[in-house]
């Protein structure tokens, strides 16, 4: 079993349906914690022990947040920066988090078609996601393609339940280690590894 | 002799240790628990102590030697300074008017002019010691009330300076000759001789204690023997008592004094602490002596002569501080409280009732009764005050809850903050500044009319009475905010709500950080300290003016406040490690001393290599290579 630790960022969680749509419950599945970044650290005072033990003790890393101009919330990067250090991440003897599995869980005001070349935001989340990709990469950590909830102001009350449904599906079949990471990573998000069904072959 | 002293000392002690506690219980405060204990113990119920009442009076006059010397003590002169048209107005006009009723009245009874004026004077003196014990415990002594009381009892304390010297005078026109009873220095002289080597002696006390006890105090300090300095102290005042009892003079206006003079050295806070422990018990010693000197038998002998005499000495006292209260623009609770409150007879009318006897002035019959009706009304004080607190106020003064409760029965406050000075005030508006309504206990009435006003729910009282409590809605409500002043008084509030009111989460102040041991002890989680997040704030504005960054300092802040925390509830467990207890402020200086050998250790700031780019140089040439 895997043990999964959502890193989750949002400075105003009770504002936001999607998110609260996403994690109703989440922290009640099993081999899944739930730190909740904003509520744990309100004076952004980070403890860098902690951290790094519940680090130590989970195998799939999830940085969940909203796409804040095509970033993340500042105390999320605060954590990457204070956490993720050098000498126990990446560097020298920085080998703690080799291997772990990590991705980002994202969710965007702007529907999936507007984040391409010829879109209106000209890039891909993927590229968008690029420092998140190269910060994984420098600490020995496999980077997944992110799961995505994009155009949420127009989702209705049936859409979010279909993607909490999805979030769920996919928390619980890493949690059972019912996936492939190649196979995985040759799609753009996670969403479309689901959907198509691709992720029932076993590793 | 040392077994008497070990009898009488374990009956005093025992009689304490029994009764007081019951009437804590009952809700009356620790005065009249000694009252009634001194009363159960004296002669006329079980007969433990003082077949003749003498010696307990004897007792009795030491126990206030030492309680005037330490309010001499803590008037700080600038104090007294700052308070000084309070004290010249409310002390004039209420002992003045006093006196001169008394004056009247007993000249009506048959006195001699001199004998009306003298035990008018005596009469009009209030008890410092019944009146500052009762409000410090009840938390109100920062109160307009509490103001206006301590301003009239300096006045009187002061007065009797004068007093003393004036009755020789008083004497020289007496009917009947000075006997020689007591042989001291001054009987033997003329009247104006007399009130001359009084005026001397006072001269002397303050000179000495300018000139000869504070050098005599700097170079005991110098040894460093703590106990050595306690035994100065005690010196102190048995000194100065035995000098002013050679001359002839009350001892307890001496050390009075004494204390005023070294108030402004700097040795007053040393020598409070040292005798702070003192005080409690003889303070305690003083009240049962006086609850013991009640003569019963007369009394029996002629009830309706005391009874009237004593109700008609508080309806005068009572009228005239009403009035006095009144000019001063007390509300009208804060006036009933100061009314009541002062309008017994005080320790000094002891003082001055013997000497007015011993001029002769005042016959030893009446002498007697004028001591055994101070005694009584002494004794009813705090029964007074008790039912002006739970029978008149709640009637006819401020409201312990406010009338219109019907209406705003929907409005289920979850918040309850007990004490809203300055500390529960901040965390009443900021509370209100984001819309949650608490509901505010306090039992200052001018502050509940105030907020009231403003339209806070404020509920009027002794936050520690359960009655109140739970008029306030805390079996309904979610949270306490213990913010009381007075961290006993505060500690008192959390160990109830605690088995009363299970369900509340209790938040409280602490004064000090031995306040918070307490507190950790009793198992309360939310500790908020009055002395750590204001100071590390100018600590870190400090770091910010020598030039190091706002974020830096900040974070230096935010750990040092981290680290505090934790190191606080681990040496809260050590205490208990230590055989002792700390109390004193010597075991301060300990505790602070722990303190700094332990964050020299563990510096919280030490090991924090955030965004430190010094660390990577020379590193990521070394990996250059890997790259």
């Amino acid at each position: 079993m895997n043990k999964i630790l959502i890193l989750f960022a949002h400075p105003r969680f009770e504002k936001s349906k999607t998110n609260r749509t996403l994690l109703k419950n989440i922290g009640r599945l099993e081999g899944v914690t739930l730190n909740d970044l904003y509520e744990q650290y309100p004076d952004f005072n980070i403890d860098i022990d902690r951290e790094k033990e519940l680090l130590q003790a989970h195998q799939i890393i999830i940085w969940h947040h909203p796409l804040y101009m095509y970033s993340a919330p500042p105390l999320l990067k605060q954590w990457i920066d204070l956490v993720m250090e050098y000498g126990w991440a990446h560097g020298k003897g920085g080998d703690f988090l080799k291997n772990k599995i990590i991705f980002n869980a994202i969710t965007a005001g702007g529907t999936r078609e507007v984040y391409a070349a010829g879109g209106y935001n000209r890039f891909t989340i993927g590229e968008f996601l690029l420092p998140f990709n190269q910060t994984a990469t420098l600490c020995k950590m496999v980077y997944l393609p992110p799961f995505a909830v994009h155009g949420t102001h127009l989702l209705t009350k049936t859409d979010l339940e279909n993607y909490a449904q999805l979030y769920r599906t996919l928390l619980e079949r890493l949690v059972r280690g019912e996936f492939d990471i190649e196979s995985m990573k040759k799609f753009p998000y996670l969403n479309d590894w689901l959907s198509k069904g691709a992720g029932m072959s076993k590793p | 002799m040392s077994t008497a002293f070990l009898h009488d000392a374990l009956i005093y002690l025992a009689a304490a240790i029994v009764f007081v506690p019951i009437a804590k219980k009952l809700g009356m405060g620790s005065v009249l628990g000694y009252l009634i204990a001194g009363i159960i113990i004296g002669p006329f119920f079980l007969g433990f102590i003082g077949q003749e009442g003498k010696n307990i009076m004897h007792f009795a006059e030491f126990g206030v030697v030492m309680l005037l010397f330490l309010i001499g003590l803590e008037l700080e002169p600038s104090n007294f300074w700052r308070m000084r048209n309070l004290i010249m107005g409310t002390g004039s006009l209420q002992m003045g008017v006093t006196t001169f009723l008394f004056f009247i009245a007993l000249l009506f009874i048959g006195f001699s002019w001199q004998a009306a004026l003298a035990s008018g004077l005596a009469l009009s003196m209030s008890s410092t010691a019944i009146v500052m014990q009762t409000l410090r415990e009840k938390g109100l002594a920062k109160t307009e009330s509490g103001k206006s009381s301590l301003a009239a009892l300096l006045f009187q304390d002061i007065a009797v300076i004068p007093i003393l010297a004036l009755l020789p005078l008083l004497a020289l026109y007496a009917v009947n000759a000075p006997s020689n009873e007591h042989a001291t220095i001054l009987s033997g002289l003329p009247g104006w001789a007399q009130t001359l080597m009084l005026l001397g002696t006072v001269g002397l006390v303050i000179l000495s204690g300018r000139f000869v006890i504070v050098p005599f105090l700097r170079f005991i300090a110098r040894i460093h023997l703590p106990e050595l300095f306690t035994a100065s102290a005690l010196l102190i005042v048995m000194g100065t008592a035995y000098i002013m009892g050679l001359v002839g003079l009350s001892p307890a206006l001496g050390t009075f004094l004494a204390g005023v003079v070294l108030a402004n050295s700097e040795f007053r806070h040393e020598l409070e602490s040292d005798i702070e422990p003192f005080k409690g018990i003889l303070l305690g010693l003083f009240f049962i002596a006086v609850g013991a000197s009640i003569n019963f038998n007369m009394i029996v002998n002629n009830p309706l002569k005391i009874i009237a005499l004593v109700c008609g000495i508080i309806v005068i006292k009572a009228g005239v501080l009403f009035l006095t209260g009144k000019f001063s623009r007390l509300s009208f609770d804060q006036n009933l409280l100061f009314t009541l409150g002062l309008a017994q007879v005080g320790e000094f009318a002891f003082v001055l009732f013997s000497f007015i006897h011993q001029l002769n002035i005042l016959s030893a019959e009446w002498t007697d009764m004028m001591m055994g009706v101070t005694a009584i009304s002494m004794t009813v004080t705090p029964l007074l005050l008790l039912i002006n607190e739970r029978l008149i106020l709640p009637r006819f003064g401020t409201k312990e809850t406010e009338g219109k409760e019907a209406d705003e029965i929907d409005e289920r406050h979850q918040v309850i903050i007990a004490g809203f000075g300055h500390f529960g005030s901040t965390i009443g508006r900021f509370l209100r500044a984001n819309g949650l309504n608490a509901t505010i206990l306090d039992n200052d009435s001018d502050r509940v009319d105030l907020l009231r006003k403003m339209g806070f729910k404020v509920f009027y009282g002794d936050a520690t009475r359960v009655d109140i409590l739970k008029s306030a809605g805390a079996d309904q409500a979610k949270i306490l905010i213990a913010a009381i002043d007075s961290p006993d008084v505060n500690y008192d509030l959390v160990e109830k709500t605690q088995k009363l009111f299970p369900h509340l989460t209790i938040m409280v102040r602490a004064k000090s950080r031995l306040d918070a041991y307490e507190l950790i002890d009793s198992g309360v989680k939310d500790i908020y300290r009055e002395s750590l997040d204001t100071s590390v704030r100018l600590g870190i504005d400090v770091l910010i003016k020598l030039g190091v960054r706002k974020y830096t300092a900040t974070r230096a802040g935010q750990n040092f406040i981290k680290y505090d925390e934790t190191a606080m509830r681990k040496l809260a467990e050590q205490r208990h490690d230590q055989s002792a207890y700390i109390l004193t402020a010597r075991e301060q200086i300990e505790l602070q001393e722990q303190l700094l050998t332990n964050d020299r250790e563990v510096n919280p700031t030490l090991n924090d290599h955030a965004w430190d780019s010094d660390l990577f140089e020379g590193k990521f040439t070394d990996e250059g290579s890997e790259k």
